[in-house]
């Protein structure tokens, strides 16, 4: 039967590319069948590993109730219901497509426009990765991604499409920024193996890095491409997480600037599932500059169009701009707020994150911890933090890292009290860690001076869990 | 800008350049038509009226009651609102349990309670158009075919090809057996593919059938099994019309066949659903890919992802399909007013001479103008669809678009109106008819004369009677 099982189903259905099947999973298995509760399930396993937007719902549930027209269930709102369930245009309802070109604008400060008419839906942003594959590429040809990225881009963008991701290496050396070197690299390995690299996607803000594209690699990016004359894909979904300086800057403000280059080439990926927190509501964005790009996205958006009864509530939400930018303040001051626990908490046990402004998570520095240098030693590392530590992260390897060692963190899943808990758990394994490696030769230690002053941080942690100090002398790089 | 026209064929993918997406067939001329002029009984009386779109518009009031007396199925509601972040969060793409158990309840319950439904085999997809596309994904690689009775729905095409590189051999259905499918069409296309060394994976019915208006017997189901099982290839059969059978003949879905076959390989049996029909909820994208097999439930869940059913939408479908009182007194209220307005339109087409196949399930009738075409083509057929769109102003879909195999049948659809805009259509009908009988028999001098007795009859639109010769099978 196991037999005429893979004879009978596709290459597709047998295949791995899913991605499911690595081991990074595990960490998800262990959280689903050992969730925390502060109360029901106290040494449960702690979700760090989902990067969700779950700091600001409370304005969210708040002006749902004071907006019921923009439900077509509510007394205000019923009237609508017929319409809004018989309405299938793939063009989507007028006012959603409005609201969220609207939105976007907003984001950017109101330094650039979006026509609405370039506004097309998708199943998440998800979805909007696989269609622009599917407009953009044919079987075997690629993308380039630079490194360290989004575990879901194999799935989205190669599973179903058979095209390929040829990675652009970035590494810590240089805070991991892309560099026009790596991408020629990248380029020519490509051309000697006769692959026709057909774009270059870039994730700004980073997924995982946590970090915003400076202007200066977003016009490299785009001399690049345009250079090549290939097609320039920017998944810009955490744009509205940016909670500090640097600013977000959009590859649509570098393309107004840019007379030169091919709009044909530039698309934008967008979704409200992490700048509003909606996963749930599967609003996806495809944004480009090409009209037949736009068309032919809009022809395969009815494989994953956006409920009506959800583009009705949208668009009413997006549209109410007074809220909006309440909004955007209130939720960006939280992020900042809660990454700024995080990185003081985690910089108190001598472990740095990478420097950075957006996202919902850190890449945080566990290299030290590492028994050795190598993707083994993380992975089991890993294994501990899940089985012992009790907290479900993100090792490096299933982003595609380079270098092992480094692990995403994420913190806008959960409230106060559990992060204190979480910080808690690593703080312990930090600490016998450094037990560990005391017990090793001495040598491998960077300095005594570290030991002792990581000790006493660690002390004072454990004495004093609500102390919010920081010492100069043991901060990493934030 | 001189970007334009640099090289667009080679900066997009093949799929982006193809015609693989269906919309290039002069089919789409009528929706455009009705897009630019749209019929409005007061603004625009003389416009398009819309019947080739296969919507169920006729329950929406027993819709809005329960939703008015049901807050707590919204997150938007002062009763829901409390729910919004954890569903809004949500985002599993097993889908909230309530939701599957829901779906599950109400397809046993369409099938009389004659099966059951197991809730964990419930996968969401983008709408039955990605359940379709999903399970090719799922069951076929690229270059290999699926069987599927003609005529069909113009946009399996899209579906089930476009992306996924699939082919499409048509099992060919003629008039000449009320376009039932035998087990001699489905070796024939069978042994046809097998010729051109193309790969069969499966057989796609589509039960109730669009474009017929007719439910598949228990014998071709049977026959259907039997062919898929020797072949040992899969049978997809897609139900989302199975709500709209009114009267007799009833509904008989594949899995109460497969619960008859104890013996059959479960593996291959597969089930398209979606609540677009049934329920006329096009909007809310609820589809749903509903298989036998293991493997193909795990592998088109992860699919899933590129089109789950919003959790908003999953809240309100659990609350509104697990009120069984309520969706008792709908299914049969619903089966009712589409059997009547099925039965009115019958009647109104009859008394100008113009039948229909024989049917009572869909959203449709399978229209039967083959005595107005000037000759048995299908060049004919696009020429009396343009005189229909442009001067009768109705927008109704020829059997071109179906790739019906003989010329002169048209797809009605009679449940996306009130009954004021179905007697103009009605209206507009009966005028045109006569007019081309007052044409045809000036220009036509020599007939047989059987025709010409026949057209007599004709002359008198509102005669009741007709004549046996020239009925076809309704």
């Amino acid at each position: 039967m196991l037999r005429n099982q893979e004879q009978i189903l596709s290459k597709i259905a047998n295949n791995d590319g899913h991605g499911e099947n690595s081991a990074f999973f595990d960490g998800w298995k262990a959280y689903d069948s050992d969730p925390y509760h502060p109360t029901q399930n106290p040494n449960g396993v702690i979700q760090m590993g989902l990067a969700e937007n779950q700091l600001s719902m409370d304005l969210v549930e708040e002006w749902v109730r004071n907006n019921p027209q923009a439900s077509i269930c509510t007394p205000e709102g019923a009237s609508r219901f017929k319409d809004i369930a018989i309405y299938q245009d793939y063009h989507g309802l007028p006012e959603f497509r409005i609201a969220v070109a609207r939105f976007m604008e907003k984001v950017r400060g109101n330094r650039v426009r979006f026509d609405p008419d370039r506004i097309v839906m998708s199943g998440g942003a998800t979805g909007t990765q696989e269609t622009l594959a599917f407009c953009l590429a044919d079987p075997g040809d690629a993308l380039l991604v630079p490194t360290p990225y989004y575990p879901g881009n194999d799935r989205d963008l190669t599973w179903r499409t058979g095209i390929e991701l040829i990675p652009v290496v970035c590494d810590s050396s240089n805070d991991f920024k892309m560099t026009r070197d790596a991408l020629e690299t990248a380029y020519n390995k490509a051309q000697e193996t006769n692959t026709k690299v057909k774009g270059l996607l870039l994730n700004n803000p980073s997924n995982p890095l946590g970090t915003v594209l400076d202007r200066e690699t977003l016009s490299m990016a785009i001399n690049f491409i345009n250079d090549k004359n290939i097609h320039l894909i920017c998944d810009e979904i955490y744009s509205a997480t940016v909670f500090d300086e640097p600013g977000f800057i959009s590859i649509a403000e570098i393309l107004q600037e840019s007379p030169d280059t091919n709009p044909e080439l530039i698309h934008i990926v967008y979704s409200l599932s992490k700048d509003l927190g909606f996963p749930g509501f599967r609003v996806g964005i495809l944004y480009s500059y090409n009209d037949a790009v736009v068309t032919c996205a809009r022809k395969m958006s009815s494989f994953g169009l956006v409920s009506t009864q959800t583009q009705l509530l949208v668009a009413s939400m997006l549209s109410d701009e007074e809220f909006m930018e309440k909004f955007l303040a209130e939720s960006t001051a939280r992020l900042c707020a809660r990454r700024g626990t995080l990185r003081q908490g985690l910089a108190q046990m001598g472990v740095g994150i990478l420097k950075g402004s957006a996202g919902l998570y850190c890449w945080m520095d566990l290299r030290r911890l590492l028994k050795a240098a190598t993707f083994e030693a993380e992975m089991e590392l890993w294994r501990v933090i899940v089985n012992d530590v009790r907290i479900n992260v993100s090792p490096g390897a299933s982003f595609h890292c380079s270098e092992p060692g480094w692990f995403r963190v994420c913190f806008a899943n959960m409230d106060d009290e559990t992060m204190r808990v979480a910080l808690g758990r690593i703080s312990k394994l930090v600490m016998q860690s450094n037990k560990n490696s005391e017990s090793r030769k001495p040598c491998r230690r960077r300095s005594k001076l570290e030991i002792s002053l990581s000790f006493r941080r660690l002390d004072e942690i454990m004495m004093s869990p609500h102390s919010p100090m920081t010492s100069p002398l043991v901060r990493a790089r934030t | 800008m001189e970007f334009k026209s640099r090289n667009q064929g080679q900066l997009l993918s093949k799929i982006a350049t193809n015609d693989g997406h269906g919309e290039n067939s002069p089919y789409f001329d009528g929706w455009k038509a009705y897009d630019s002029d749209p019929y409005h009984p007061t603004e625009n009386p003389h416009g398009v009226i819309q019947m080739g779109l296969a919507e169920n518009q006729l329950c929406f009031d027993l819709i809005q009651e329960w939703i008015k007396n049901n807050p707590k199925a919204s997150i938007c509601t002062a009763e829901g609102a409390a729910d919004f972040k954890d569903i809004a969060i949500y985002q599993d793409y097993h889908g909230l349990p309530q939701f599957r158990n829901a779906v599950a309840r109400f397809m046993e319950k369409v099938r009389g309670n004659r099966v059951r439904f197991d809730p964990d085999r419930i996968v969401m997809s983008g709408g039955a158009t990605g359940a379709q596309e999903t399970l090719a994904f799922c069951l076929v690689d690229r270059g290999e075919a699926l069987l599927v009775p003609t005529p069909y729905y113009p946009g399996n095409d899209r579906d089930l090809t476009w992306r996924t590189g699939v082919k499409l051999v048509p099992v060919v259905c003629e008039s000449s057996d009320a376009f039932q499918i035998t087990r001699a069409a489905l070796e024939a296309a069978y042994k046809q593919a097998q010729d051109s060394n193309i790969r069969v994976k499966g057989l796609l019915l589509n039960n109730p059938s669009n474009p017929l208006g007719t439910v598949i017997d228990r014998q071709t189901l049977q026959e259907s099994l039997d062919f898929t099982a020797d072949k040992n290839i899969h049978l997809i059969c897609d139900e989302i019309y199975s709500a709209t059978v009114s009267g007799q003949p009833g509904f008989t879905s594949i899995a109460e066949v497969v619960q008859e076959n104890p013996h059959c390989n479960l593996d291959l049996v597969h089930i398209v659903y979606s609540l677009s029909k049934d329920l006329g909820f096009p909007g809310f994208r609820v589809g749903v890919v509903y298989s036998y097999n293991d493997a193909v439930v795990s592998c088109a869940r992860k699919m899933s992802s590129f089109g789950l059913v919003s959790t908003q939408t999953q809240r309100l479908i659990a609350g509104m399909l697990s009120d069984e009182e309520f969706v008792d007194g709908f299914l049969a209220e619903s089966r009712r007013r589409l059997g009547k307005r099925r039965a009115d339109m019958c009647e109104g087409l009859g008394q100008v001479g113009i039948w229909n196949l024989e049917g009572n399930a869909g959203l449709f009738c399978w229209m039967d103008l083959r005595r107005l075409l000037k000759a048995a083509t299908y060049e004919a057929e696009l020429e009396l669809w343009r005189l229909i769109v442009n001067e009768v102003k109705l927008n109704v879909s020829p059997g071109a678009a179906f790739h019906c195999s003989e010329p002169g049948w048209f797809r009605v659809c009679f449940a996306n109106m009130d009954d004021e805009t179905m007697e103009v259509a009605m209206e507009r009908i009966r005028k045109f008819v006569a007019r081309k009988q007052r044409r045809r028999m000036e220009l036509e001098v020599s007939l047989s004369f059987r025709r010409r007795r026949d057209e007599l009859v004709m002359m008198s639109p509102h005669s009741p009677m007709a004549s046996p010769l020239v009925r076809a099978r309704t």
